[in-house]
């Protein structure tokens, strides 16, 4: 059945019929080219802006909820309203064991301190942190490391410092890594130096030091600043949120009802819009490529009629000498769909050039706003398979017309 | 080799109709050189075009070499017209893109034919209508006689057991129409079956045959002696 399209006879008349008509084949064309175009560009760059989202939410847990404590806005149980709230160590152990769906829950504390490293200081946010941490908001080291396992344990005066921190603490080019600084007058070692990221939740913190030696320094006790709770993946953060929140006012004695005793942050709503914004932009994109690309492929149809009729006499000619009207129809939509494709093949090139130019322009660097904008094989794969599907169709609507005509009357056409 | 009998044809126009061809019977014997004549609308080139598969009659029987033509497909009258019909047009009617050799090979192409075979086969015919050298070269670059040899090569690539010609002369001046003439006329002599549709009586009585239609019927039909053309080459 296919036989015909590796004929060398089946080809010729293509290019015959294509070089007899060079510009109105080329005009015809652009309408597909530039549908194609505009699906590639748009898809490689809606793609580019996904993962430049991707890259700024990277380092974090986008399934996670910060909660901490505020004044109550109910009175309840006999305390009046007001009441201070301050979370602790215990509330976080019982969520982590009593609510379905949880990942991680880090308990975190943080103050501000004067740090003093021989003749430089500054004030800076500092943290009391687990190590846990980071898993739910990955910090990216320069030099060291984080806090561990061990200088939970033993409370180790061990400080990890910002890249900003060090700037202002060290000489330019210092090794900071084993120095020591001072913080509320006690020496702390400097382990390691990590990269602030562009996207925090909370405030932004400047110095981590372990948990239980900030539980020591500011003497906490069990007391902690708020907690960051990570679902797994395929549990809802808004749901996991919510039974949080009760189960905190169940045990702080805050009535249930109670909204403002509980403050909380949801990284996972917040991201949610941004992915249905992307999600949005890309549905538009498909949307409007392919629309372009039907409007393309019915001016091929539209030229490919005004061709059939320019050679009416020929198709009568052709079929007093022979052709079969399924031979007549088969060439008209073989010329179609070669149009179509060469069109649509010049359009994921030069679209894919396009790509190349914005990640040239637009995508270099850390803070570019799209990265690496591309589309995959599947995606062009399809826009090939469209492009022939809707050239077969709209072949189909010349090659009728061509066959509809008696060969005599084709023949009499002047 | 053709037999027709009682053959009916009428064009709608308007509300009315325009009856054509008001019951012809002819019979034409294989290797006959037939001239039909008649005036405009004498309903010849409608004849000629039922014979040729072209159209169809509203009645009456075709028959050819033994093989009823009746109700065809389209598909089957292509495949008819491409196995015992060669086709001469009065304006060539030759594909404008395609060089004479691609011309002449294009009904073997249809009969399905490799490519090499279609090649030697055309470029035989070419030969035959003294054309070899130009094999190459567009219609456009060709005179009237030469384009008209083309498309008689085209009529006889496919080694019809017809060939019809409707006005072959009638775009050509006197000389050159002599030229064609005396080709068709060899081309009897070695055996081939031709009808054709003039109005001129010099061509026609090149001819063995006239038979002069008149509003629709056949008034006379007459075996004549054949003026041969190479005398006035």
């Amino acid at each position: 059945m296919f036989k015909f399209l590796f004929d060398r006879d089946t080809w010729q008349e293509v290019y015959d019929s294509f070089s007899k008509n060079k510009l109105r084949s080329i005009l015809t064309m652009v309408g597909v080219w530039w549908g194609i175009l505009l699906l590639i560009g748009l898809l490689g760059s809606a793609r580019g802006l996904e993962n430049s989202f991707n890259r700024l939410f990277g380092d974090f847990a986008t399934n996670s909820v910060f909660i901490w404590g505020r004044s109550t806005g109910m009175a309840f149980k006999g305390f009046q309203e007001g009441k201070r709230i301050r979370l602790s160590l215990s509330d976080a152990k019982k969520i982590k064991e009593n609510i379905e769906g949880i990942e991680f829950v880090v308990p975190r504390n943080q103050n501000q301190a004067i740090v003093i490293r021989n003749f430089l200081s500054g004030s800076f946010s500092i943290a009391g942190d687990y190590p846990l941490l980071d898993q739910v908001e990955k910090k990216k080291l320069i030099r060291g490391r984080f806090i561990n396992q061990n200088d939970i344990e033993d409370k180790k005066k061990v400080i990890v410092l910002s890249e900003d921190a060090y700037k202002q603490l060290f000489e330019k080019d210092e090794n900071a890594i084993g120095e020591y600084i001072q913080v509320n007058s006690i020496n702390f070692k400097v382990v390691g130096l990590f990269k602030v990221s562009k996207i925090n939740m909370g405030p932004p913190i400047e110095m981590h030091m372990p948990f239980t030696t900030f539980q020591q320094v500011y003497n906490q006790g069990d007391q902690i600043g708020w907690m960051m709770i990570t679902g797994k993946p395929e549990y809802d953060i808004v749901q996991i949120e919510e039974d949080a929140k009760l189960l905190l006012k169940n045990l702080n004695d805050i009535h249930p009802k109670d909204n403002r005793a509980l403050g909380s942050a949801n990284a996972g709503k917040e991201i949610g819009k941004v992915t249905g914004f992307l999600t949005g932009m890309q549905f538009l994109t498909w949307f409007v490529g392919i629309a372009t690309l039907i409007a393309g492929v019915f001016a091929i149809g539209n030229i490919l009629l005004i061709t059939v009729k320019e050679r009416t006499k020929e198709i009568g000619v052709r079929r007093a000498l022979g052709a079969t009207p399924f031979e007549i129809k088969r060439q008209i939509v073989v010329e179609a769909v070669f149009l179509t494709i060469v069109a649509g093949i010049f359009g994921i090139i030069t679209g894919g050039w396009i790509l190349i130019l914005l990640d040239h322009f637009v995508g270099q660097g850390d803070d570019a706003a799209i990265v690496n904008a591309s589309v995959s094989i599947a995606v062009v794969f399809i826009a090939l398979v469209i492009l022939v599907v809707l050239g077969t169709l709209i072949g189909l609507i010349p090659a009728f017309k061509a066959t509809s005509i008696k060969p005599i009357e084709a023949l009499r056409e002047e | 080799m053709l037999k027709i009998h009682q053959l009916h044809k009428s064009y709608p126009i308007g509300d009315s109709s325009l009856h054509v061809l008001k019951g012809i019977d002819l019979n034409v014997e294989e290797g006959e050189m037939v001239a039909i004549m008649g005036s405009s609308g004498s309903g010849k080139s409608t004849l000629l075009n039922i014979i040729g598969m072209l159209d169809e009659a509203d009645s009456g029987e075709y028959i050819l070499d033994n093989l009823p033509i009746k109700d065809l497909t389209e598909k089957k009258a292509a495949v008819y017209r491409n196995k015992f019909l060669g086709f001469i047009f009065q304006s060539f009617n030759l594909i404008n893109y395609k060089n004479a050799l691609e011309n002449v090979a294009l009904p073997l192409y249809y009969q399905g034919l490799k490519r090499k075979e279609r090649q030697e086969k055309a470029m035989f015919h070419l030969g035959k209508v003294g054309l070899a050298d130009w094999a190459k070269h567009l219609p456009k670059e060709l005179s009237g006689g030469q384009k008209q040899r083309v498309a008689i090569a085209r009529a006889l690539a496919a080694n019809p057991k017809l060939l019809l010609a409707d006005e072959p002369t009638g775009a050509l001046d006197t000389k050159t129409s002599y030229d064609i003439m005396a080709f068709i006329q060899q081309l009897n002599d070695e055996g081939k079956t031709i009808l054709m549709v003039t109005h001129e009586e010099d061509i026609a009585n090149m001819c063995k045959r006239i038979v002069r239609l008149r509003d629709g019927v056949i008034m006379e039909d007459k075996k004549v002696n054949q003026v041969r053309a190479e005398q006035y080459v």
